[in-house]
C-alpha cells in the first residue's frame, strides 16, 4: 500500500507523489503542497493532530483527514 | 493639480505586507471599509521623488488569485475591474525572502493581468542568516521585471522603491510564462470567442465563483455561457496551472537564488520544540494570558486615576466659569461625566491591544492555532477560532470579521454565534469600576484578588463561548466540507512602528466610535433626567421642605433631598420605576436599571450613564467611583453595590447580547437577521437567569 503524508512520523521526510484533487483545496496546492515536492514532518500538535509540515520550505499544519489524501514516498532517513 | 498614481501593495500574508505600507506612507494613511462589505480598506499617500504623489492602497494578503475569502475577493475585484477609481497604475507585489518560491506564484499570476508590477523581496537582513543569496540581473530578467530588494526592519531600500514607482512607465507588461499551455485548443476557443479580452482575465472569470459586484455584468454573463468544462475538470486546469507556474519558477530560482543550508541558523526550530510542545506548549500560553491581565491592572491604574480626577475637576471648572444656565448644565453634568466614562479607558484598551499587536506580528499566535486545533475541534471549532476568541477580548467586531479564514462554514458559523460571549474592552469600564466598589484589594500568591477576579470573568466569558460552541455543534446540522490550512510564519521581534500604528489607530476606532453613541445617549439622558412630568417635579420644592419641616436640616442636606426628589419623578426617574420590578430580584435599583437599557446600544455607556445620572443635580464634583460607593439599597439597606449585586451585575454584562455594532456584523457575515436574533435574544435572557441567581444566593 502507498504511503499517505498522515504516516510519516517526526522528523520523516518523503516526496509527495500524488494529490487527489478533489479532496485538496486549491489553496494548498498554490502553497506547494504538488506532486514532485519534498515534505518533512516538523510537529505533531498534542492528540496527534495536526501536523505541522515543511513543503516545498513553506511551513503549513495541515489536519490529518487532509493529509490521507496526499500520496507520498518516503525517504529513508539518513 | 498634478496626478496622482495609483499603487496597490498585493502580497502573501506574513511577508511585511504592512511595514512596506507603512514604511511608505507613514502617517499619512487611513482606514476604512470597501463600499458595503467590511473588509478593511487602508490606503495612504506618499511622496515619491521629483514632486509626484503616489496613492496606495495596501491590499489584504492573498496567496493568489484564486479567492477563497471575501477579502481575497476585493483584490481580484480591484485587478479586473479597469473602471475601479483605484485601479493600479502600477501594483507592488511584496515577498518575503525566504518564502520566495511561494510569494512567485501570486506574482506571475498578476504579471498575466498585463498589470506593470515590480516585485519587492522584503526581509533582505535575513538573508545572511539564511544562508540566501540572489541574482537581481537575472531575476530581472527573466521574471520581467524590475525588482527593490529592502528591509523594513532596518529601512533599508525604501527610496529604491520609491524611486521604481515613480518610473513605472518603464515597467515591462510581459507576461512570465505562457499559462495558456495547459490546454491549448480551449484557451483558443476561448480567445476566438472574446478577441477583445485578456485570456487570463477571462480565466479567471471563469473558474471564480465570485460576486464580481462593480465589473461590468453583462460581459460576465457571455462569459459565464461559456462555460464548456465541467466543475471537476475547471479544478484539474486549474491544478495544472499551479504546477505549470511552480515548473517555471523552480527554473528561474534555479540560477537566480542559491541557499547555502550550511549557512543557514535555525531558531525557528528551537522555539518550536518548545512553544508547541504538549506540555511547555500549554503552560507558555497560560502564562502569557496571565501576565496579559496582570499587566492590564497594574500599569493602567496610574493614567486611569489621573484621568478620573482630571475630568471630575474639568466638570467643575465648566460650572464655576461658565454662566449659569441649561447648556452649562448640559456641558458639565451630561456630555463631560459620559466622556469621561469612556476615556478612562483608554490605557487599558490600548494596552490590550498592544498585547494581541504583539502576539500576532511575532508569529506567535500561528503557533496557539496549531496547539489548540484538536481541542477546539471537540467543542465544533476550528483551531483558528481562537485568534477571534483572543481579539474578541479587544472588540467582538473585529474577531468575528477575522473569522473569514476559517475554512469550514459550520465552524465558522459557531465561532461567530460565541465570539460575542468573550469579554470584550466594553465590558471591562463596568468589570474595572465593579471590582474596584465591591473586591478587597489584599493579595495572594503575589496576584492582586481584583486581578484574579478580572481573570476570573474572563475565564467565565471563554468557558462560556466554549460551552456553548459545543452545545451548537450538536443543534446545528449544517454538513459543510471542512479542512484547515494555517501558515507556520517564522518567528518575528514585532516593528515598534507597526505594533504602535496598529494600537493607536485601534484605539482612536474605539473611542471615537464609542465616543458618538455615549455623547448621543449622555445628552438624552441629561435631559429626561433634569426635567419630568406634573407636580411632584416641577413643585419639588415645596415638596420637600414641607415634608421635612420638622426636621431640622441644614441648607445642604435640604438640597440634596430636593435634588433626589426631582430625579426621581424626572422623565428618566418614572421610566427606571417603570422596570424596577424587573430588576429588583437582581439586586439593582432603577438608576442601574436605566444604565443597563442604555447599554442595549453598547456596553461601554454603562459608566457613563450612572455617571450622567449621579451628577444631575449634584454640586459637588466627585470621581464616578466615590459616588456609585454612596449609593443607598433602597428595598435592602446598605450599599447599593455590595458583594452580591456587583457579582450579579457582573454576570449580567458577562453573557446579555449588549451591542448594537456586534449584531449588525453578525447580520453582514451571516447574511440573515436569524442569528443575530438568537443571539439578542438567547444570550440576554441567559444572563437574567444567571445574574437572579447569582444575587439570590449571594445577599
Amino acid at each position: 500500500m502507498q504511503d499517505t503524508l498522515a504516516h510519516l512520523k517526526r522528523g520523516e521526510r518523503g516526496i509527495i507523489t500524488d494529490v487527489s484533487s478533489i479532496h485538496i483545496p486549491l489553496k494548498l496546492l498554490e502553497m506547494g503542497c504538488l506532486p514532485g515536492n519534498s515534505v518533512e514532518l516538523l510537529q505533531l500538535a498534542p492528540f496527534q493532530d495536526p501536523m505541522y509540515l515543511n513543503i516545498n520550505g513553506t511551513h503549513l499544519a495541515i489536519r490529518k483527514e487532509t493529509a490521507i489524501h496526499i500520496l507520498i514516498d518516503k525517504i529513508a532517513h539518513e | 493639480m498634478s496626478k496622482q498614481i495609483n499603487v496597490a501593495l498585493i502580497g502573501n500574508p506574513n511577508t511585511g505586507k504592512t511595514s512596506v505600507f507603512n514604511a511608505l506612507t507613514g502617517l499619512n494613511q487611513k482606514v476604512g471599509n470597501y463600499p458595503g462589505i467590511t473588509v478593511e480598506k487602508k490606503e495612504g499617500i506618499c511622496k515619491l521623488p521629483r514632486g509626484v504623489k503616489a496613492h496606495i492602497i495596501d491590499l489584504p494578503g492573498t496567496y493568489s488569485l484564486n479567492a477563497s475569502s471575501l477579502d481575497e475577493n476585493v483584490v481580484i475585484e480591484l485587478l479586473l475591474n479597469k473602471n475601479d477609481k483605484d485601479f493600479p497604475d502600477i501594483a507592488v507585489v511584496v515577498s518575503d525572502v525566504e518564502n520566495l518560491k511561494r510569494n512567485l506564484l501570486l506574482f506571475t499570476q498578476i504579471k498575466d493581468l498585463e498589470i506593470p508590477a515590480i516585485l519587492v523581496i522584503n526581509m533582505s537582513d535575513r538573508m545572511k542568516y539564511k544562508g540566501i543569496s540572489l541574482d537581481i540581473d537575472y531575476l530581472e530578467d527573466h521574471l520581467q521585471t524590475k525588482i527593490a530588494l529592502i528591509s523594513t526592519r532596518k529601512n533599508e531600500g525604501i527610496n529604491d522603491l520609491k524611486q521604481l514607482i515613480s518610473n513605472y512607465k518603464d515597467i515591462s507588461v510581459t507576461p512570465c510564462l505562457n499559462a495558456s499551455e495547459i490546454d491549448a485548443e480551449y484557451f483558443d476557443r476561448l480567445r476566438t470567442a472574446f478577441p477583445n479580452q485578456l485570456l487570463y482575465k477571462l480565466w479567471l472569470v471563469i473558474t471564480q465563483d465570485v460576486n464580481f459586484g462593480k465589473t461590468d455584468r453583462n460581459e460576465i454573463d457571455a462569459i459565464a455561457s461559456f462555460k464548456t468544462k465541467s466543475e471537476s475538470e475547471l479544478k484539474r486546469l486549474q491544478q495544472k496551472e499551479t504546477i505549470k507556474r511552480y515548473q517555471f519558477i523552480n527554473n528561474v530560482l534555479k540560477t537566480g537564488q542559491t541557499i547555502d543550508t550550511t549557512q543557514a541558523k535555525d531558531l525557528r526550530s528551537k522555539l518550536d520544540r518548545i512553544l508547541t510542545h504538549k506540555v511547555w506548549g500549554y503552560l507558555i500560553f497560560f502564562v502569557i494570558l496571565l501576565t496579559i491581565f496582570q499587566a492590564i491592572y497594574d500599569w493602567s491604574s496610574v493614567p486611569m486615576d489621573f484621568i478620573d480626577s482630571v475630568f471630575a475637576s474639568l466638570s467643575e471648572w465648566t460650572k464655576t466659569q461658565l454662566p449659569k444656565g441649561a447648556l452649562t448644565n448640559l456641558l458639565a453634568e451630561g456630555i463631560i461625566p459620559g466622556l469621561g466614562g469612556i476615556v478612562i479607558f483608554i490605557p487599558q484598551i490600548a494596552f490590550l491591544f498592544l498585547f494581541i499587536a504583539v502576539l500576532e506580528e511575532s508569529g506567535y499566535m500561528s503557533r496557539v492555532v496549531f496547539l489548540m486545533d484538536r481541542i477546539m475541534r471537540r467543542f465544533g471549532l476550528s483551531g483558528k477560532s481562537v485568534v477571534p476568541l483572543i481579539s474578541g477580548t479587544a472588540c467582538a467586531i473585529p474577531a468575528i470579521m477575522a473569522t473569514r479564514n476559517i475554512e469550514s462554514w459550520k465552524e465558522r458559523l459557531i465561532t461567530i454565534l460565541v465570539t460575542p460571549f468573550t469579554t470584550c474592552s466594553a465590558r471591562l469600564p463596568v468589570y474595572l469600576i465593579i471590582i474596584a466598589l465591591v473586591i478587597p484589594e489584599g493579595r495572594f500568591l503575589g496576584l492582586g484578588y481584583q486581578a484574579l477576579t478580572l481573570m476570573l470573568l474572563y475565564l467565565i466569558g471563554f468557558g462560556t463561548a466554549v460551552i456553548s460552541a459545543y452545545i451548537l455543534n450538536k443543534i446545528l446540522k449544517i454538513k459543510s466540507k471542512s479542512f484547515f490550512v494555517v501558515e507556520m510564519p517564522n518567528y518575528k521581534l514585532p516593528l515598534i512602528k507597526n505594533v504602535a500604528l496598529t494600537v493607536v489607530e485601534k484605539t482612536k476606532a474605539f473611542v471615537f466610535g464609542a465616543g458618538k453613541i455615549i455623547l448621543a445617549i449622555s445628552i438624552v439622558l441629561w435631559f429626561l433626567a433634569s426635567y419630568g412630568p406634573g407636580e411632584n417635579f416641577n413643585n419639588a420644592e415645596t415638596i420637600v421642605t414641607k415634608e421635612y419641616a420638622s426636621q431640622n436640616l441644614n441648607e445642604e442636606e435640604l438640597q440634596q433631598k430636593i435634588a433626589s426628589h426631582k430625579l426621581e419623578h424626572s422623565f428618566i426617574g418614572l421610566t427606571g420605576r417603570a422596570i424596577e420590578p424587573v430588576i429588583s430580584p437582581l439586586g439593582y435599583d432603577w438608576k442601574i436599571g436605566i444604565a443597563i437599557v442604555s447599554s442595549f446600544a453598547a456596553r461601554e455607556v454603562f459608566v457613563g450613564t450612572l455617571a450622567t445620572i449621579y451628577s444631575v443635580g449634584s454640586d459637588e464634583e466627585e470621581t464616578i467611583k466615590n459616588r456609585m460607593a454612596g449609593e443607598v439599597n433602597p428595598i435592602l439597606g446598605g450599599p447599593l453595590f455590595n458583594f452580591a449585586s456587583g457579582i450579579s451585575l457582573m454576570l449580567f454584562y458577562a453573557f446579555a447580547m449588549q451591542c448594537m455594532s456586534t449584531l449588525a456584523i453578525v447580520k453582514k457575515e451571516t447574511n440573515s437577521w436569524k442569528w443575530p436574533t438568537l443571539q439578542l435574544v438567547i444570550m440576554s435572557a441567559f444572563a437574567y437567569i444567571v445574574a437572579l441567581i447569582a444575587f439570590q444566593l449571594l445577599k
